[in-house]
């Protein structure tokens, strides 16, 4: 059974340069530890190209020009670990997460599906890359071989079954002392190390030509194992991993973010690879939550709350957004989009120190629709319309209607314009039977009314001359109230009324509110 | 001095061109740049948009319906019956299952009216523009996190201040037809006094009309007068004949308001002849909602 290893070198620069790929050509090395004791941890090559070796002091290498420091992250190394096992699981659903950096596969029966093995290879390095992660790729026999290859070659390597000894006999023998590769044992293995040195044990191959007997004898099962992975003789069960799908892209920042553009940017690169790594698993996102982390944020009073997107904010300087599509979608640029819009209605508030991007997997949506139905809006353009339509008119103004359980006028409210698919169905021929339409004021126009004998006879407004005038006509009143348990019961009597204008007779709902004690005209009949 | 009579006393010969002009002619057409020219003669009949039902039996035999791909205007004053026309055609609209949209310029939709008159809600998109709403944006706290460059700031923050509820609506239909997709899409502005709504640019109008040009959307203006001018390829005016109650002579208490009596005049519709404006009678009728 061949298994395949994609190892990442340098994984904690290869973590930062996804994020900004643009310094991969500049010097660079990534430091850790607290301040002042910082030290380099890792540096690419440039970098050592201008001298800088690892376990330099920070203060040692701050004078280099145009070197380019940046502190660890594992915020990205976990994404970027994330995107390495989304990679192996495109290929194989068996991957077994060995180490930071490392994930090994097993690629029995792919064959059929992706072809020969030096070209799943190959693939694999290229999605890899794809996901902005540089990697070196075995393939072996076994699963050892396999991580050994791939830590000691660098590109795509094919170790042939049988000539794995020949292969890995000229790697340094340093490459087996790693923890993932060891497996119980009681000697540290810094004393192995020691050991091996002190006999001249350079290279993997004067391993393998150690005899079996005194290996045992000097070092023990441990020797032997280590004798074992030498030759390319181990033998071990890959241990799937069963990982909740969790899409997730993170960045620290080096200096607060204030302006959007910029977090527009950045945005944009962790959404392409958040799209790059859901569409690897055949999946979509219907849910997007965006938190940031504010350098000085503060309690804001003011909270909007309403679909689709809900704002919160807590003492710890987190501000949090989430934005909940109708279908699922996988369109970096809409989803950017959207969350521009979104931004510029709710700005932060102050400058941003830290991103977390998470994205909620949902099957894609099957889009083929019947060739007679009516056409209907498509989903990424319609969501990106209503967002613009939200900064125009503002939060909650544009949507569809839901009634609510209440008789109470206007008793409904505003939510997401989400409609269903069209349905093959006869269409419905005009009944002939117009309603009479009322045109809504709102507010309602405060009047004042002459009564006479229990029936309006006059209406005046001062706010708006046009609703006043001499009533010609009147039916009602109608009583009704509601809600009399409630904080805010109602209770009214309506008269329909026609007052006489100069461009004739205008016909309005005239509403006596008992409790407010005055008169409102509510609307129009139009 | 000529001695050709610029009209001739005995009768009146048509002007033909000398062979001269003839010439020119010729040449001119033999032009390469003119090769590619249709003649007008030659100029392919546009298909007739296709119709759709109004919802009202007697504009359907009036008009024909409201056309796909076009502009029309529904005009009236006040209590005239044109919100009622308007609820029609968004019932007819999402009975046939296709999504609507409704820039309600005023705020001034009435959900019951609608709901009464069989407009299905989860089809229609509904556009509340007014310039007085607290949540408009523009009112919310200035925040350390600048949205963008400083001119692009200062456009932004002067915009949201200046802009009137036609305004938005203006910017909103134009957001709604480039997204497309939908059947209907009406832009209400009955509730704009006239003065405002004349002043909307016929570049605007114009603007829409070629939106909808080729596609399958109905755009439907209410006015209280006359606005689109040649924009609308069919112009309808609303009149209140008179309104319709019971029991004249009874006590206020037992009358009711059964509807209006309404004329509908066809003043403009480039999609029939004879040109002259043709009219037809219809009624309301006021239902209770449930």
């Amino acid at each position: 059974m061949p298994f395949a290893c994609i190892f990442v070198p340098d994984f904690s620069l290869e973590a930062l340069l996804r994020a900004e790929p643009e310094l991969r050509s500049q010097p660079l090395a990534v430091l850790e530890g607290k301040a002042p004791l910082q030290k380099v941890f890792a540096v690419n090559g440039p970098g050592r190209r201008m001298g800088i070796d690892p376990a330099m002091a920070k203060a040692q290498v701050e004078a280099c020009s145009g070197l380019v420091l940046r502190p660890r992250s594992r915020l990205q190394e976990n994404a970027a670990h994330a995107a390495l096992l989304d990679c192996a699981q495109s290929f194989s659903p068996c991957v077994e997460d060995v180490a930071p950096g490392t994930v090994v596969l097993d690629l029995a029966g792919l064959g059929c599906l992706f072809g020969p093995l030096p070209k799943i290879a190959r693939d694999l390095a290229r999605r890899a890359s794809e996901l902005g992660l540089e990697s070196n790729v075995a393939v072996a026999a076994n699963i050892g071989t396999a991580i050994i290859a791939a830590r000691g070659f660098s590109g795509v390597t094919v170790i042939v079954e049988g000539k794995e000894s020949d292969q890995l006999g000229g790697l340094p023998v340093e490459i087996l002392l790693q923890e993932d590769l060891l497996t119980g044992g009681s000697q540290p293995r810094d004393e192995i190390f020691e050991t091996l040195r002190r006999w001249g044990v350079r290279r993997l191959r004067d391993l393998a030509a150690l005899p079996e007997v005194g290996v045992s004898e000097r070092l023990g099962q441990q020797g032997i194992d280590l004798q074992r992975l030498a030759r390319g003789a181990t033998s071990r069960t890959l241990v799937p991993v069963e990982l909740p799908l969790v899409f997730e892209e993170a960045a620290e920042l080096e200096d607060p973010l204030v302006l959007l553009e910029p977090l527009a940017f950045l945005l944009n690169r962790m959404l392409e690879q958040l799209c790059a790594r859901l569409g690897a698993r055949a999946l979509a996102t219907q849910e997007l939550r965006l938190e940031l982390e504010l350098a000085n944020g503060y309690a804001d009073e003011e909270s909007t709350a309403g679909t689709p997107a809900h704002l919160s904010r807590d003492p710890r300087q987190r501000f949090h957004r989430t934005l909940r599509l109708p279908v699922p979608l996988l369109d970096p640029r809409t989803f950017l989009k959207l969350l521009q819009l979104d931004l510029k209605a709710h700005p932060p508030g102050a400058p941003i120190v830290k991103v977390r991007l998470t994205a909620q997997p949902a099957s894609p949506r099957a889009a083929q629709s019947g060739l007679f139905l009516p056409p209907s809006p498509e989903p990424e353009k319609l969501e990106l319309t209503l967002g613009k339509i939200a900064g125009i008119v503002g939060e909650g103004k544009a949507g569809s209607l839901q009634w609510l359980d209440t008789h109470r006028r206007d008793g409904f409210r505003m939510q997401r314009f989400a409609p269903s698919e069209p349905r093959e169905k006869p269409a419905t021929k005009p009944t002939g039977d117009l309603v009479t339409a009322l045109r809504m004021f709102r507010p309602p126009v405060v009047v004042t009314v002459t009564m006479r004998a229990g029936r309006p006879q006059e209406i005046i407004c001062s706010r708006r001359q046009e609703v006043g005038g001499e009533i010609v006509w009147a039916a009602g009143p109608w009583r009704s109230s509601g809600d009399w348990w409630e904080q805010q019961p109602w209770a009214r009597d309506e008269w329909d009324i026609a007052v006489e204008t100069t461009s004739g007779i205008t016909l309005y709902r005239l509403v006596r509110d008992w409790l407010a004690g005055r008169w409102l005209v509510e609307g129009i009949y139009d | 001095m000529s001695s050709i009579p610029l009209f001739s006393t005995a009768e009146r010969n048509p002007i033909v061109p000398g062979p001269g002009k003839r010439l020119g002619c010729e040449r001119v057409s033999a032009l390469p740049k003119l090769a590619q020219v249709t003649p007008a003669s030659r100029l392919e009949v546009q298909p007739a948009p296709e119709m759709v039902s109004s919802g009202v039996r007697e504009l359907d035999a009036l008009t024909g319906g409201w056309p796909r791909g076009c502009l029309s205007e529904i005009c009236g004053a006040a209590s005239s019956g044109r919100t009622s026309v308007l609820l029609a055609a968004l019932a007819a609209a999402t009975q046939r299952q296709e999504a609507c949209a409704l820039v309600d310029t005023g705020d001034m939709f009435d959900p019951a009216s609608a709901a009464t008159a069989g407009v299905n809600f989860e089809r229609l998109l509904w556009v509340r523009c007014d310039s007085h709403a607290k949540d408009s944006p523009g009112r919310h706290p200035s925040t350390a996190l600048r949205a963008g460059s400083d001119t692009e700031k200062k456009n932004n923050a002067e915009s949201s201040q200046t802009a009137s509820a036609v305004e938005q609506a203006l910017r909103v239909t134009d957001l709604v037809l480039q997204s497309g997709g939908f059947g209907l899409v009406v832009i209400d502005l009955g509730g704009v006094p006239y003065r405002t709504a004349r002043r909307i640019p016929l570049t605007s109008w114009f603007r829409f009309q070629r939106a909808v040009e080729h596609t399958p959307t109905v755009l439907l203006v209410t006015t209280p007068a006359p606005c689109a001018q040649t924009c609308a390829t069919v112009l309808l005016e609303v009149k209140q004949l008179s309104a319709i109650s019971s029991q004249l002579s009874a006590p206020a208490h037992t009358q009711l308001l059964n509807g209006f009596s309404v004329q509908g005049e066809l003043l403009r519709s480039r999609l029939r002849k004879p040109v002259g404006s043709v009219a037809t009678a219809f009624e309301t009728k006021t239902l209770c909602a449930g």
